[in-house]
């Protein structure tokens, strides 16, 4: 009897680990003969620990499973019994791409990730030229996922016609936006998957070594991909990459605590070992990148979707999605949330529909008041916004940003003002300093903010125009988006930043 | 009382630094192997460092001192890092924590007078669907309520 729990470290946090032993205990009291696999999580998070039991090669699952469900679980017949995983509703409504093998395999498996599609897009792209391989991943439309959306393509091809003695691939895998988690569920979940993608980057540009930066926040993150390196290594895959005679290998890094370090020319410091402090661009790290060397740097997800738009076709890829926003999107789904978790799904699905339908509307039952999408810089959605397509220009012309993809649901309690005060304190302490207006002024964000929760309406004019001077005068986008969540918050809730009304003026 | 650690061994500091002289940019990992071998950067690895890398004391204090995770004093034998962000704070963590750390007498950063925990904030930890969440040493927790944090302080010996 093959048995699979989840390993992923939401499954872990919510008792996955206590489930799994008791399993094996219960097992072995019933006599009854059981493999344990522990997998990445399907990212129904609600229904985490989310046992799934093969019968007839078709997984079962049964959550959220405590450890006192164990011996029903192995009779068959839990209460937490769900039905076949596959046909669950949330399952049934996504497009998994980039998360196809997630929560499927055993993520340290190369073996099984192979059976699973794995390494077919690399093989593919052993067989092409750089430029070949570059234009593929134009074709295939696929854009940053990290938060600006930039070309992918673009940004590789300018690094393959870069001419030097190194050249680099750089993965942030920094993931500090609040409200998002699919950069750990692929590292967690199918990290050779993240790994393919880098060799394939490198094929394709001319890189020779990589370096994955992965925020200390994600201990079991970094563990998985630190043995999924090694497995890699001695199976050949990283090294002399499958025996064609092409070099690519990898490091891990650790970050260390710092959000502005998921900010590229930051983040290109830190691995340098200095200060985490914004570069000013140019020169662009494509050109002048880790340690002055052309350096490709993107995001998990980015490098994570390159192996299967190698495997079924840029084309196959471009078909999905919504303008210029082409193919999938794992869309995190947090916060207050009565389903919370990962779907992916293709671009131009409505926010009302991911949040009302998918995430089925709040934890608490009470109404939804607003949503956060692109973490802590990104915009507040009131529900009267929730027929935006999930789309990047289709955000951007709502004056929000879809970021890491990332949506954060409050109940109608929720502090508006509170919030905004937040955004302003978040940038206060993680502002690299280099630059004054995202240093001071989130400083003086904080402080306005404060008269105005005091009643002094003459701050209000000061708070838009200080965002206005933090939007056009930061180096980068922790002070230059900060406005976002707080002038968003302002506008759509302006009644919980006016002043309290004093009696008979 | 938090325990007086023994002064490092200079050879073994020096063994640590070296090991990671191969790397590039090696200042980062070197400062992670300290801090996970004597639970902060010791003072006596400055020099050590500095010279290794042929960087002056100033730049190496201003990299330390840069990241929200190096100490150059120890913690106390657990931290409990509590999430602040966004999304825990739409399940009520501000107020989870402002509790917890008014029981224990803390501020954000503070150790409890017997050394056992250090309370940090943290911005994120991933675990935003099943949030509050808190992570102890290593260890995550999720849908953290005030229950699950007077187990997890308790077992941390708080
Ligand atoms: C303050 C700040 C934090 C950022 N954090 C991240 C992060 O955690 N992960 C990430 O991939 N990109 C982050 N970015 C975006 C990166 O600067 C960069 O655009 C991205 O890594 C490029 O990869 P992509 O093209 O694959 O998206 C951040 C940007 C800023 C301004
Ligand atoms: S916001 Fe708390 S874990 Fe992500």
């Amino acid at each position: 009897m093959k048995i699979r729990v989840p390993m992923d470290s939401a499954a872990k946090a919510l008792g996955a680990d206590a489930v799994a032993d008791a399993l094996r205990t219960a097992s072995e009291a019933a006599g009854i003969d059981v493999e344990i696999i522990r997998t990445g999580s399907r990212g129904m998070i609600w229904l985490e620990p989310l046992v799934e039991v093969e019968i007839d090669g078709i997984r079962h699952g049964y959550g959220p499973a405590t450890p006192a469900d164990a011996a029903a679980i192995l009779a068959g017949d839990s209460n937490t019994a769900l039905g076949p995983v596959e046909e669950l509703d949330w399952m049934k409504r996504q497009t998994r791409l980039t998360f196809a093998r997630v929560g499927v395999i055993d993520p340290l498996n190369l073996d099984e990730y192979a059976a699973h599609g794995g390494l077919s897009g690399l093989r593919r792209a052993l067989g092409m030229s750089a430029e070949a391989i570059v234009d593929e991943v134009k074709t295939s439309g696929l854009r940053g996922r990290g938060g600006a959306g930039f070309p992918t393509g673009i940004k590789w091809d300018t690094v393959r016609l870069a001419e030097a003695p190194q050249k680099y691939i750089v993965c942030n895998a920094d993931e500090g936006d609040s409200g998002t988690f699919a950069d750990r569920m692929i590292m967690e979940g199918d990290p050779f998957t993240l790994i393919e993608g880098m060799v394939i980057a490198g094929l394709g540009t001319g890189a020779t070594k990589g370096y994955v930066y992965i925020r200390s926040e994600y201990p079991d993150a970094i563990a998985v991909m630190g043995r999924a390196v090694e497995t890699a290594r001695a199976a050949g895959l990283l090294g002399d990459v499958l025996g064609s005679g092409r070099i690519f290998d990898l490091e891990i890094r650790v970050g260390a605590g710092a959000y502005v370090c998921g900010e590229e020319t930051s983040l290109l410091n830190s691995l340098e070992g200095k200060r985490g402090v914004v570069r000013a661009k140019p020169p662009l790290p494509a050109l002048e990148g880790l340690f002055g060397r052309p350096t490709v740097v993107n995001n998990v997800l980015s490098l994570a979707t390159v192996p299967v738009i190698f495997e079924k076709g840029a084309a196959h890829y471009a078909g999905f999605g919504l303008g210029r926003s082409k193919g999938t999107m794992p869309i995190q789904i947090a916060g207050n949330v009565a389903r919370g978790g990962l779907f992916e799904t293709a671009f131009g699905m409505p926010l009302g529909e991911l949040v009302n339908e998918i995430a089925g509307g709040t934890a608490t039952g009470r109404p939804v008041k607003a949503v956060q999408v692109g973490g802590p810089l990104g915009a507040y959605f009131a529900p009267a916004r929730f027929d935006t397509p999930f789309g990047y220009e289709e955000f951007d012309g709502q004056g929000g940003l879809i970021g890491h993809a990332g949506i954060v649901v409050f109940d109608d309690r929720a502090d508006m003002l509170g919030m905004a005060r937040f955004a302003m304190e978040f940038c206060a302490v993680e502002s690299c300093g280099k630059c004054t207006p995202c240093r001071i002024g989130a400083v003086r964000g904080v402080e306005t903010l404060d008269r105005i929760r005091h009643g002094d309406a003459s701050a209000i004019p000061l708070l838009t125009d200080l965002c206005a001077t933090m939007k056009d005068g930061s180096l980068c986008a922790l002070g230059g988006f900060t406005p976002y969540p707080v002038l968003s918050a302002l506008e759509q809730f302006p009644d919980e930043f006016a002043v309290p009304r004093v009696a008979a003026e | 009382m938090p325990q007086t650690p023994a002064q490092p061994d200079i050879a073994e500091l020096s063994a640590l630094i070296e090991a990671h002289l191969h790397l590039e940019g090696p200042l980062l990992p070197i400062l992670h192997a300290l801090q996970a071998a004597h639970g902060h950067i010791p003072e006596a690895a400055l020099p050590l460092i500095a010279s290794a890398l042929n960087i002056t004391r100033a730049e190496l204090h201003g990299v330390i001192s840069f990241y929200h995770d190096f100490r150059t004093a120890p913690a106390g034998r657990h931290v409990l890092k509590i999430c602040r962000a966004e999304a825990c704070q739409s399940m009520g963590a501000t107020g989870i924590a402002e509790a917890t750390l008014k029981k224990l007498g803390l501020d954000w950063h503070g150790t409890t007078t017997n050394g056992a925990v250090t309370v940090e904030p943290v911005y994120c930890l991933g675990l935003c669907a099943c949030a509050p969440a808190a992570m102890l040493d290593d260890r995550v927790v999720g849908r953290v309520d005030a229950a699950k944090l007077d187990t997890l302080l308790a077992e941390a010996g708080a």
